[in-house]
């Protein structure tokens, strides 16, 4: 007796161990896997996913990630080869080249793409193959307070002359007057419209150039701005920052993504009436109008799907027609054409934001980051040039010489990826 | 009955093994292959599969100027933080070994932020350190007394952060030296009684080297948690601003999951293990010389 118990103890403890591996029961019904972000497109989804799951008798374990933590993990899934995800969300400026290049993403040749811009597309092709769906698009916009502006006698700036003298104006009893992102690599893509609006660029043909005398000018105006005009500690502040400061007041403008409007107007959230924020776009640069506008997040699939059929239907309702346009209700500007054109949307959308987009389409640019696989340390590299701007009120005399050592670190990572001087 | 005879003999083996199992697998094995990667070349952002580079990912993390000031911050952050710990948490310890009216009340406060999740804290403190919005410069300016950047400034960033690391563990020693204290004999305090030792004699020639060995292994353990320390670092600062309060983990976490150079972040990794190997056999070797 006491043997049989010694065994049936060991195998059971051995079982708690490799419980984890073990295959489950042959499934009766499909299932697939599905990552999705901790984005308002993502918590739009979650609450429809049964509908789906009766419709199609797929059933969908999803998962909800922070974004970093996201592509963390698959990252991690995917290079150690463990990965089960069937479906998920990505961003195509941060990792699509990174996840085309080591073969991750699921070809999308069989979806219908009919709808979309064809540039949003083509970022997420490679050899003719679509390996992307855009989901949410992103411009710079700039939420200012209208009470303030009115109460100092302030115009809305449409340049970078007004835009100063603007903040200049506004920085005053305890607010301050201009807030964007300083924090490092998170400021790298709020910096770039101001780039592109003095001349620079952060690449061009895949080789680094933001150490240009244009660039340099847009360092130097968006260090001077914030070093003078912005929140205090704002070298270290990224967007979680400085929407809890605009929504106490203490900041007059602030610059960053479309995206925030909602959760900046929302009631619960702030002391400011609604009626007091406005959205104007960014203002003009000497060189330039061409406000980021970009392809914030896409879906794909995962080209080890075991239901890649499953995860198609998944991927083709997630990213249908009848959901952009209920994702536009909720103050998602979606990549689909038709939910543009909708005019239950234009009805009821923010006329202001609206205009911003149109702006923004017409005139912006589809990059918010230097566009590269190693975008992520490239982005630490810049980082360091916009903090020295911001910690000298742009005045820093060894600017040029940083941006050109930095410039050539992003050359180097460029070439240790093959990926250098290359279309 | 053959089978259960191997059973029957075999069974001093048998029985540990799932616990062998969970530590070769879950142990052992993830540090080997640490170490191996570290000898490879392995990025994710090239596509091209792992070669062996030798000591490649060795060298290039050594000239890497991030990576000495990372190891800079890590020992200032462990032993600014430990420090100050073992002094407070030893005081506290010593107060608490007497007999008062609301002891239990007292100690109970002082275990709660031993039990606070580290990233929850970050972010309360985060809150409080908020230059713009943050209760501690609301407190300055109504005392007149001048503002501070907190963890915005890359001057105040590590002993802001400091500061968070010794409001959640000093509680920790003071538990650990207070069970020591509990601990001690009473005979060598009789006779310095009559011997007629003042209290600071009694404390600075019995307690404090009875006790030692206690402080140390407090200590010990602090330090190597310090030394790894990761998660109010990264909830609170990221690293920044700037690069200034990247710690060994952090700069390997960057390199990883954020430069998704594994080659490089794995040489880090081993670093930053033999470090705390190398630290914890000295304090080990030091504990030796008080017990004797």
């Amino acid at each position: 007796m006491k043997r049989i118990l010694a065994v049936l103890l060991i195998v059971s403890l051995s079982f708690v161990v490799f419980a984890q591996g073990a295959s489950e029961a042959p499934a009766k019904q499909q299932e697939i896997r599905v990552l999705l972000a901790n984005h308002p497109y993502g918590e739009l989804l979650k609450p429809l996913i049964p509908e789906f799951e009766a419709q199609s008798g797929i059933k969908v374990n999803y998962e909800s990630l922070q974004e970093s933590q996201l592509t963390q993990k698959l990252t991690t899934e995917f290079a150690t080869g463990s990965s089960t995800v069937d479906v998920f969300m990505t961003r195509p400026l941060q990792e699509g080249l990174l996840f085309i290049k080591n073969g991750w993403y699921g070809s999308l040749a069989k979806y219908d793409f009919g709808d979309y811009p064809a540039a949003s597309v083509d970022l997420g092709r490679k050899d003719g193959v679509p390996y992307i769906v855009p989901l949410v698009i992103e411009w710079q916009v700039m939420y200012y307070r209208k009470d303030l502006f009115k109460k100092a006698g302030v115009k809305v700036p449409t340049n970078f002359v007004e835009l100063e003298a603007a903040a200049k104006a506004l920085t005053k009893d305890g607010v301050a007057g201009f807030g964007s992102r300083g924090k490092g690599a998170a400021a790298v893509t709020q910096i770039s419209s101001f780039i592109y609006n003095f001349g620079g660029n952060y690449l061009e043909n895949n080789v680094a150039v933001f150490d240009s005398p244009e660039a340099l000018e847009g360092f130097r105006y968006y260090g001077r701005l914030l070093g003078n005009y912005g929140p205090q500690g704002i070298a270290s502040m990224s967007w979680e920052n400085l929407m809890p400061v605009f929504q106490a007041g203490k900041l007059a403008m602030w610059t960053d993504a479309s995206v925030f409007l909602g959760q900046v107007v929302d009631p619960t959230k702030t002391n400011i009436p609604a009626e007091d924020i406005g959205v104007a776009q960014l203002p003009a640069g000497p060189n330039g109008d061409s406000p980021f506008i970009v392809t914030s997040w896409g879906m794909a699939m995962s080209s080890k799907s075991k239901n890649p059929d499953a995860a198609l239907q998944f991927l083709n309702w997630a990213t249908s027609k009848e959901l952009a346009v209920k994702g536009m209700l909720a103050n998602i500007p979606m990549s689909r054409d038709s939910a543009w054109a909708n005019d239950t949307v234009r009805k009821n959308m923010n006329a202001e934001l609206i205009a911003t987009q149109a702006h923004a389409a017409k005139n912006g640019y589809p990059l918010d980051r230097p566009f590269m696989s190693a975008v992520g340390q490239a982005r630490d590299l810049i980082g360091e040039v916009i903090v020295e701007a911001i910690d000298t009120k742009g005045t820093s005399t060894r600017l040029p010489a940083l941006a050109t050592e930095k410039a050539k670190a992003v050359n180097e990572l460029l070439k240790a990826d093959g990926e250098y001087g290359g279309k | 009955m053959i089978k259960s005879g191997f059973f029957e003999r075999n069974l001093k083996y048998l029985f540990p093994l799932p616990a062998l199992l969970f530590v070769l697998l879950l142990m052992v094995f993830p540090v080997l292959y640490t170490l191996f990667v570290s000898f490879t070349d392995w990025t994710l952002t090239s596509g091209r599969p792992m070669k062996f580079a030798g000591l490649g990912s060795y060298l290039k993390i050594m000239g890497e100027p991030r990576f000495l000031d990372a190891v800079g911050r890590t020992f200032y952050f462990t032993i600014g933080a430990v420090l100050a710990e073992a002094v407070l948490g030893t005081t506290i310890a010593l107060v608490l070994n007497r007999e008062f009216r609301g002891k239990n009340t007292l100690k109970f406060i002082l275990l709660l932020p031993l039990v606070a999740t580290p990233v929850a804290v970050g972010i309360v403190f985060n809150l409080f350190y908020d230059p713009t919005i943050g209760f501690l410069n609301y407190i300055l300016s109504v005392l007149g007394l001048p503002q501070s950047g907190w963890v915005t400034a890359s001057s105040t960033v590590l002993p802001s952060l400091m500061l968070v690391d010794i409001w959640q563990w000093t509680p920790m020693i003071s538990l650990i030296v207070l069970a020591g204290l509990a601990g001690l004999s009473n005979e060598p305090y009789e006779s310095a009684k009559v011997d007629g030792a003042t209290s600071v004699q009694t404390f600075v020639h019995i307690t404090l080297p009875m006790v030692m060995p206690t402080i140390l292994t407090a200590i010990i353990l602090r330090a190597v948690d310090a030394l790894k320390t990761y998660d109010i670092i990264y909830a609170m600062t990221g690293g920044g601003p700037g690069y200034s309060s990247e710690t060994l983990n952090i700069l390997a976490y960057k390199f990883s999951f954020e430069y998704f150079n594994m080659g490089q972040a794995s040489s880090i990794l081993v670093f930053l293990f033999f470090i705390v190997l190398l630290f914890s056999i000295g304090v080990t070797k030091i504990r030796k010389l008080f017990e004797l």
